[in-house]
């Protein structure tokens, strides 16, 4: 099953290291990992999402918690939480596909944030199903490289 | 966790310290803590440390003759004394050493905080000479550490520090401190508390009394109950809480080996110890107990074996301060996450206020003492000495007054089972970890803690090797620990394991000529000779190997006033029985 937890940790160097390394000792595999400070800038925030059975990740997050500089732990269920990505992805695009590519982009309410002679870069935000939505509308095209920002959530 | 809004006055002000070096403010911070000794190894990063303890008069600074020793020998201290243990190694390969300690701290939940130095911080991630990412390397084995790059927070770092190994449960705590922030001066402001955002970081939580009346009305019905102990009694000074709560409920008590002493053996409600290689009767019991009270322990794989059989028709109570420790590796029916003491505090406090009365268990606690009668620890007598008897010899003498240490193997069992533990903080074991070469250094610090007791070390002659230079701490610095070496010239775990599941095919596990092995028929072949190593060390030693001078020679040990080592030979073919092979179940115990 899939997790997404969100760890509020001090801003202080190691506290990645000391989270990440919570599941990857335990065999988690991380899906996505997202890390930025928040509104208090002395805080950040840690989505990742990540797999694994009930009972492990109950563990870990017990654990978690007694890392000294974990603030919070939260394991959000479906719907708990609004949950959306960032996407920026470069696709291949001829003057004779461009516009077709335009089109898509524009259902998608996804921008185009760089145009260059034989490809464009477009910003999307949503979630997964979305995503996953248009980078499969995307595929034939050729898409030449992908950034995503990972899972973010923050809980209803 | 909202702060009130108080007055400035509700706070205790920072102290604000004369203009000094980073090096002479760590050993102000450290006084300041109430350390008296700390065991450090100098080198070029942890020069100025060494320089700033030469100027004080308030730490005893012992120098082992390897990290790896001055490290057992701060938890040494620390489990013998509840308080914690500081140990300092320079950068490098002197703080490589003292990994071992480190972990052994963290499985066992010992207060320790290790100091190390590290290269100036200009040089950190260029590999120079003597550097390893330290913090980086220990963070799995940590409960929290520190890379200090700005030399004003030295003060703040070594409060938390020290408030994080010492508290909830407790664990170690490093602090890496490259030599520019030694070097730097700087005046100090030392916070007279510290704060932490996580609010589980060092407040413990305590049962509520509703919790605690559950347990109250589980045991009301329990007709097999039993009191499973481990060492977060010892942690959490609870022994006496212990004591009457099981003599209140009229409970029978199994403690585990880091939980030996805990609960008094001599008492009529005690089985000793369970486990892989503990009384059978306490498998027995807790095996066929409809209600299992687990209070500071952590069901690791030597007590349960196979989890999916232990104590199967058990309700099982959890009490731990822990709250990861609660189904971890096995499903409880009533976890609680307490501080144990307060817990039993109040159970005793609930059970007087209610009225308390014990089941009637007495067809329960007959069936133990019959089991208790017919299966006690024991052993067959031989014409030469057996370890088992060298221990009984050894409590004997003692009166089950010593401090016991031991290394890591046979001798630690039957160390564990026929010295008698009457009182918490008897029995210093590398357990979680299970690191050879504990022993000696870990005698140290105890007897250094503790100067006035005896304290042994029982050891295995291949544990005793690994850390041996330690012999010249103890005759410098007049550490009068002694070690009684269980001599049979095997790794006897290992052997007892390849004889008991690899046809007795040995596999690295005799530790002299293999052609020519040492034994108690075969004197001359003894393999070394730790009567002269010892002498070569200027501490004395004496071998034992006819059974009619076991007596005196122990007896000799104890007398001697100074650091001794008795080295009593013993055939390889003892057994440590019973024994519960390793993920199988009480149903599996192999009792001859």
């Amino acid at each position: 099953m899939r997790h997404t937890i969100s760890v509020l940790v001090e801003n202080k160097f190691g506290v990645l290291a000391r989270v990440s390394g919570m599941f990857s000792g335990r065999g988690f595999n991380i899906d996505s990992l997202n890390v930025a400070p928040t509104h208090d800038a002395s805080l950040s925030r840690i989505t990742a999402v990540l797999k694994g059975d009930e009972a492990s990740l109950d563990l870990c997050i017990k654990q978690l918690r007694k890392l000294i500089n974990v603030v919070e732990v939260a394991d959000f269920k479906e719907g708990q939480a609004v949950a959306r990505e960032l996407v920026l992805v470069k696709v291949r695009a001829t003057p004779q596909t461009r516009s077709e590519i335009v089109q898509i982009a524009d259902i998608f309410r996804a921008k185009i944030v760089n145009l260059a002679a034989d490809n464009l870069i477009i910003e999307l935000t949503g979630d997964d199903e979305k995503v996953n939505a248009l980078l499969g509308l995307l595929e034939p095209f050729g898409i030449l490289e992908l950034a995503r920002t990972g899972r973010l959530a923050l809980k209803r | 966790m909202k702060k009130e809004i108080t007055s400035p006055a509700a706070f205790p002000k920072a102290e604000i310290g004369r203009e000094m070096k980073g090096a002479d403010a760590v050993v102000e911070c450290l006084i300041r803590e109430g350390v008296d000794v700390i065991f450090a190894y100098p080198g070029g990063a942890s020069q100025e440390l060494h320089q700033a303890l030469a100027r004080t008069e308030k730490i005893r600074t012992i120098l082992p003759r390897h990290e790896q020793g001055g490290s057992f020998a701060a938890e040494g201290y620390a489990r013998v004394t509840g308080k914690v243990g500081v140990c300092m190694a320079t950068s490098g390969p002197g703080a490589t050493n003292l990994m071992s300690a480190i972990a052994d701290a963290y499985m066992d939940s010992i207060p320790l905080v290790a100091i190390t130095g590290q290269v100036y911080s200009k040089y950190i991630g260029k590999m120079a000479f003597q550097e390893t990412d330290f913090y980086g390397m220990t963070l799995p084995v940590v409960k929290h550490s520190y890379l200090v790059m700005d030399v004003q927070d030295l003060p703040r770092v070594f409060k938390e520090a020290f408030q994080i190994a010492r508290s909830g449960r407790p664990g170690p705590v490093i602090i890496d401190l490259p030599k520019d922030v030694q070097q730097a001066k700087f005046q100090p402001v030392f916070p007279p508390t510290v704060e932490f955002r996580n609010p589980y970081a060092i407040g413990t939580q305590h049962a509520s009394d509703d919790q605690l009346k559950q347990v109250l009305g589980l045991i009301a019905e329990a007709k097999r109950p039993v009191i499973y102990a481990g060492g977060g009694i010892i942690s959490a000074e609870a022994h006496q809480e212990l004591k009457a709560f099981a003599e209140k409920t009229n409970i029978a008590v199994a403690t585990t080996l880091m939980g030996l002493g805990a609960f008094p053996e001599s008492h009529p409600l005690s089985m000793q110890w369970f486990g892989m290689h503990g009384a059978a009767y306490g498998n027995w019991a807790v095996d066929q107990s409809d209600l299992l009270l687990c209070f500071g322990a952590r069901f690791d794989d030597r007590i349960t074996g196979d989890t999916s059989k232990f104590a199967k028709d058990a309700k099982i109570v959890h009490i731990d301060i822990d709250a990861s420790e609660h189904n971890k590796n096995k499903r409880v029916q009533l976890p609680i996450v307490s501080d144990i003491k307060h817990a039993l505090t109040r159970l005793n406090a609930l059970a007087a206020a209610h009225k308390f009365t014990p089941p009637d268990t007495a067809a329960w606690h007959t069936q133990i003492a019959t089991w208790k009668k017919e299966h006690p620890f024991g052993f067959d007598s031989s014409k030469h000495i057996v370890p088992q008897e060298a221990v009984q010899t050894l409590h004997e003498l003692t009166k089950g007054d010593a401090i016991i240490v031991t290394g890591v193997g046979q001798h630690q069992m039957w160390a564990a089972q026929f010295y008698r533990f009457n009182e918490p903080r008897r029995y210093i074991s590398s357990l979680g970890l299970g690191a050879m070469g504990f022993g000696y250094p870990a005698a140290l610090g105890a007897k250094v803690a503790l100067p006035h007791k005896q304290v042994i070390d029982i050891d295995g002659d291949g544990s005793f090797m690994m850390n041996i230079q330690e012999l010249a701490t103890a005759k410098i610095e007049k550490i009068a620990a002694k070690a009684m070496i269980l001599n049979n010239q095997h790794l006897g775990m290992v052997v007892q394991w390849e004889d008991r599941f690899y046809g007795s095919v040995r596999g690295n596990t005799i530790l002299g000529d293999e052609n020519n092995v040492g034994s108690p028929d075969n004197p001359d072949a003894l393999y070394p000779d730790f009567v002269k190593i010892a002498e070569g060390f200027g501490v004395k030693g004496r071998r034992v190997i006819k059974k009619s001078e076991l007596r005196a020679a122990i007896q000799e040990m104890l007398d001697h006033d100074g650091p001794y080592v008795l080295d009593v030979v013993v055939p390889y073919t003892e057994h440590v029985l019973p024994m519960i092979p390793a993920g199988r179940s009480v149903k599996d115990m192999i009792l001859k």
